[in-house]
């Protein structure tokens, strides 16, 4: 009988604790006085499974924090969310964008702590200027016809985070950037195959009004601007005969908001990272015919839009990357960062390379990492 | 040495000798309604002679059903081992079975003999089958010992079969009425209604109507603390989006012959429900709905046509249609219809070569429509052989080959290859001791299950070129009965089967390129080894009263091998726990019976990696009945109090669709 017992006490339920975080040592150690100190990256987690995660990258202390949110929010209620979208900072404050929450997430940039959240449906991006946050959303208006409903962009105040504004825009739309008092924002349509959207909205940001649709390609995503005042914008493609691209654009006069596509980049793009005059990339397609995706890994000149090199990871451990996810570099030091995303359903990992292309170190992070952003030394 | 199975016989043992509740559903027989004299005990019906069954099987029927607390096929199978329910919660939620972690679609579905299809995704909502008019499910690792059926039942890896209430008429009865009503908690209302006559002396009609409907509004709780034992949050919210409203109907004819039998029957099963979905932060409630209607007409005829050839004909037609809306202004707007056609027909044979050898030679031939998305159309062919042997009284076996050649046909593409398997198993089963019911047995088997439609042509995921999904079982077992009739220490069995199964090419989906998008390859592998023990005691006191205690368990090392550098390699798959059991007493005293039933399912993990963030803590459930029977001349009431989740645990069986917490259900039927 006292063998049942055992079983039965030792396989009985305890109360549930708050997600713990972890923390590991990165290999290279500490770098005391560094700026930027860290960096956030966020998980995205797979759709219905709430396991969207920020983790940190503590370049001073040389420590990976894993899932920092649910111990730094205890109280919150099934703690961050579910599709974690973007991550930046604005200011004093870190925004995350929870897709499947329908919320964006505003926490204290330093100590992760929750200062309140922006419910916006369906939210994509995150964008600022001037002391408001924009946010894309697959779902603006209710449509007469169902099955053709625009998305929109939101106005939010980042000092009471309030919505201040909103304008209707393309099919799905997904990144925006600014250009003096316009937004400009791609359209993926990407629910709608084949019928894809193919434009950028550009939207007053006064009169919160779309004034112009500029016709690119089919299922846009990434949209940034350059020191030059000139757009970079990426194409999905349909997935079958029309290829992801990149794609240049430039003021149609000097003094007009209108933009005009002045270059096509035979380079298929799925996200980038502009850095100075470099524009780092990374693509993924999947091929038929291999059973399994081709990865490239480049960085464009942004001076000549010429391709400085199609790797910029030089010493073969890209091999290592099973699904590549999010791009970034370092300000400072020039480091590389990589997310890998892997199935989707099990934990990526954040790998680091030098500007050479070296690798650095490879740290385990939530599912999906994605999303990466640098936190700056407090100057005050 | 380092026994895994040691420490779970002891326990078995112990509690035996203690008294204490164990069990297994393990009773077995094939009863015939007008064959075969069975030794009835307590109505929980079990043979003189094990030995009759070569293939681990295990069974519920009658009374033991009644008594279970279970409103669908699915609850009640919970009490099986080696089965993993997921059940995302409540009346209207999926609920799908996966037998010794091979996978839901490597389970057959046998409904009055005949495959459920879903070639669509090759599962089998097993919630959506009310235990009303269910008389006995039954579950085989391998497939039925009698080598006297269809092709298509060599197929799967594992098998269910449900077998509809068959009408008994005592001398000089014409007619059976039996009328239910149930009623319960999230607003559960569950009127029921079933009629038998006989026709002739030797042909009956039965016909079955029930109607299920429920809000599915139910309370769930989440509870955190922190790593100091403070209240980090407690919240309790009320399940939106769970209503059901279905309605089954249900009839057939069935008729007997001096050397045959034939039965033709019709299925038709309509509902409009809620999809819950998962509770995530700052989503409470969802707007997706489903319509369902599932309909099937399915005959039989089997006939001696010399006492050594027997011959068996099946045929089936089934429609099913699903509609799809999500209504949830969050999300995109989606409003699909999906239509399921499927023929059927069967053809078997059976020659006795000598008294104890038998042979069999069966055909089936399948053809499915799916239609919306893409209108695609599979002709599929079995052909089966197979034959058993006797050795005398002690030993016995049974080997099979069964052939399957899929023709795929897709009016969008003309590259689909065609697939052709060959699939053995061989069954053994020996008798040492001519006194003892001690019988020890052992299985191979290989099955396949070919992709669904899903797999193949599902807009951007489909991959037309899969292969078939391989799995190999190696099973051996025992199993001790001991069967003393009116002693006090009435009945006994004890058993145990461990096996080890191999998933190879298992299909998967697997992610490409940006936005989500996946595909299905034929990539996993997962290596699983297990033992399922079960033990059973029955009790006769004085004042009739009697006592039936059972005890199943099992244990499971699913671990995936699909690759050496995969940051799982070498995990137990996800939602497969390692420990997992249940326990059921029951007690009845004259027409009094109170049952008392236990489920443990122990710590597994939600997603491929065995880390914290993906850990599941393990659920139990105390469920209590008390059933009482009065008879008024030629009517029996009976009424039913079953209370579910009696120490009110909040769980998830998957995560993020919180089950209910406690909750009561009534129920009366009448009977004349």
């Amino acid at each position: 009988m006292w063998l049942l017992l055992v079983l039965l006490v030792t396989a009985c339920r305890t109360d549930e604790m708050v997600i713990p975080s972890e923390y590991d040592r990165l290999p290279i150690g500490a770098t005391p006085g560094c700026d930027p100190i860290g960096m956030y990256v966020l998980n995205e987690g797979n759709m219905g499974s709430n396991k969207a995660s920020i983790d940190y990258v503590d370049f001073e202390n040389g420590l990976y924090a894993r899932n920092l949110y649910a111990e730094r929010n205890p109280t919150v209620i099934k703690e961050l969310g579910d599709v974690g979208n973007d991550l930046q900072i604005y200011g004093s404050k870190l925004y995350a964008v929870l897709n499947s929450s329908h919320k964006v997430e505003v926490m204290d940039a330093r100590t992760l702590v929750r200062i309140g959240q922006i419910d916006i449906a369906n939210c994509r991006y995150i964008n600022f200027d001037k002391g408001n946050a924009y946010v894309t959303s697959y779902v603006g208006p209710i449509a007469i016809d169902p099955n053709a409903q625009p998305g929109a962009v939101y106005r939010v105040d980042t000092a009471t985070l309030a919505i201040t504004g909103k304008c209707t825009v393309g099919y799905q739309p997904e990144e925006l950037t600014f250009i003096d008092r316009h937004i400009y924002i791609a359209n993926s349509g990407g629910y709608r195959k084949p019928n894809y959207d193919n434009t950028i909205s550009v939207v007053d940001m006064t009169t919160m009004r779309q004034v112009q649709k500029i016709a690119v390609a089919p299922n846009l995503h990434r949209i940034r601007k350059d020191a030059y005042g000139r757009l970079w914008v990426s194409s999905r493609g349909d997935e079958a005969s029309i290829p992801s691209r990149l794609f240049v654009l430039e003021r149609k006069e000097p003094t007009s908001y209108e933009m005009i596509v002045t270059d096509t980049l035979d380079i298929p793009c799925s996200d980038m990272f502009m850095s100075g005059d470099s524009l780092y990339f990374y693509s993924l397609a999947w091929s038929d015919q291999l059973e399994r995706n081709v990865i490239a890994y480049g960085i464009v000149d942004v001076r000549t839009k010429q391709l400085i090199t199609d790797s910029f990871i030089t010493d073969g451990t890209e091999t290592d990357i099973e699904k590549p996810y999010g791009v970034a570099v370092n300000p400072t030091n020039g480091d590389i960062y990589v997310a890998d995303g892997k199935n989707y359903v099990s934990s990526g990992t954040v790998h680091c390379y030098t500007r050479e292309g070296k690798r650095k170190w490879s740290m385990r992070a939530g599912d999906i990492p994605a999303h990466m952003v640098f936190l700056n030394r407090d100057k005050r | 040495m380092i026994d895994l199975s040691k420490p779970i016989f002891l326990l078995i043992a112990v509690c035996a000798v203690s008294f204490a509740s164990f069990g297994q559903t393990n009773a077995d027989i094939d009863f015939d309604i007008d064959s075969i004299p069975i030794h009835t005990l307590n109505e929980v019906i079990v043979t003189a002679n094990r030995f009759t069954e070569v293939i681990p099987s295990q069974k519920l029927t009658g009374k033991e059903l009644e008594g279970l607390n279970s409103l669908s096929v699915a609850d009640a199978l919970r009490y099986f081992s080696g089965i993993q329910l997921k059940d995302y919660g409540g009346v209207g939620g999926i609920k799908t079975v996966n037998i010794r972690g091979m996978g839901s679609e490597q389970t057959g579905v046998y409904y009055n003999g005949i495959q459920l299809g879903n070639a669509q995704n090759g599962q089998v909502d097993l919630g959506k089958f009310s235990l009303e008019n269910i008389e006995e499910i039954s579950l085989y690792n391998g497939q039925r010992s009698d080598i006297f059926q269809t092709a298509r039942e060599f197929g799967s890896a594992g098998s269910i079969y449900l077998t509809t209430r068959r009408p008994r008429f005592k001398e000089g009865e014409k007619a059976h009425l039996k009328a239910g009503l149930k009623v319960g908690s999230f607003d559960f209302l569950s009127p029921s209604v079933l009629c038998e006559y006989k026709i002739t002396d030797d042909i009956y009609a039965t016909f079955n109507a029930e109607w299920i409907s429920s809000s599915g509004k139910y309370e769930f709780r989440y509870r955190r603390v922190t790593p100091s034992g403070e209240l980090a949050y407690d919240t309790t919210a009320i399940r939106e989006n769970g209503d059901i409203d279905a309605v089954r109907f249900e009839g057939g004819v069935q008729g007997y012959m001096p050397r045959g039998k034939w039965k033709a029957y019709m299925y038709h099963y309509t509902s409009e429900r809620g999809i819950p979905g998962a509770i995530v932060n700052n989503v409470w409630h969802r707007g997706e709905r489903l319509w369902d209607r599932n309909s099937f007409a399915q005959a039989m005829f089997e006939y001696d046509i010399t006492p050594r050839l027997s011959t068996k004909v099946n045929a089936k037609y089934a429609f099913d249609y699903t509609h799809y809306v999500n209504n949830d202004d969050k999300l995109i707007h989606v409003d699909n219809v999906y239509k399921q056609r499927e023929v059927y027909a069967s053809w078997a044979n059976k020659y006795t070569i000598l008294h104890n050898w038998d042979v069999s030679l069966a055909y089936d031939y399948q053809w499915n429509q799916l239609s919306e998305y893409r209108d695609v159309e599979r002709h599929t062919h079995w052909v089966s052989l197979a034959s058993a042997y006797a050795l005398g009284d002690c030993f016995k076996v049974q080997a099979s080959a069964l052939a399957t050649i899929v023709d795929e046909e897709d009016r969008g593409r003309d590259d689909v290859p065609n697939k052709f398997k060959v699939t053995p198993a061989v069954f053994l089963s020996y008798k040492p001791f001519d006194q003892t019911d001690l019988v020890l047995r052992a299985f191979y088997k290989q099955s396949y299950r070919m992709p669904t439609f899903n797999d193949l042509y599902y807009t951007d995921m489909g991959n037309a070129y899969l292969k078939p999904e391989l799995a190999t079982q190696y099973n051996m077992g025992v199993v001790y009965d001991l069967d003393r009739n009116d002693n006090l220490f009435s009945f006994f069995r004890i058993g145990a089967d461990v096996y080890y199964n191999k998933v190879q090419d298992k299909i998967i989906a697997y992610p490409k390129g940006q936005q989500f998008r996946w595909t299905m390859l034929n990539l996993g592998k997962v290596d699983i080894r297990g033992i399922d023990a079960h033990a059973m005691a029955v009790f006769r006191f004085p004042y009739q009263i009697e006592l039936t205690t059972k005890l199943q368990y099992t244990y499971q090392r699913a671990i995936d091998i699909t690759k050496p550098n995969d940051n799982y390699d070498g995990h137990q798959i996800p939602y497969i726990p390692w420990h997992s059991g249940s326990a059921v007493v029951m007690l009845s005293w004259r027409e009094w019976m109170l049952n008392y039933s236990f489920i443990y399912v122990g710590e597994r993990y939600n997603q491929q990696e065995n880390i914290i963030y993906n850990y599941t803590q393990p659920w139990y459930t105390n469920d209590v009945s008390l059933v009482k029977i009065f008879r008024l001349k030629d009517v029996i009431l009976k009424a039913t109090l079953e209370v579910n989740n009696l120490l009110d645990q909040d769980y998830d069986v998957i995560l993020n669709y919180p089950m209910p917490k406690r909750n009561y259900r009534l129920g009366v039927t009448v009977e004349i």
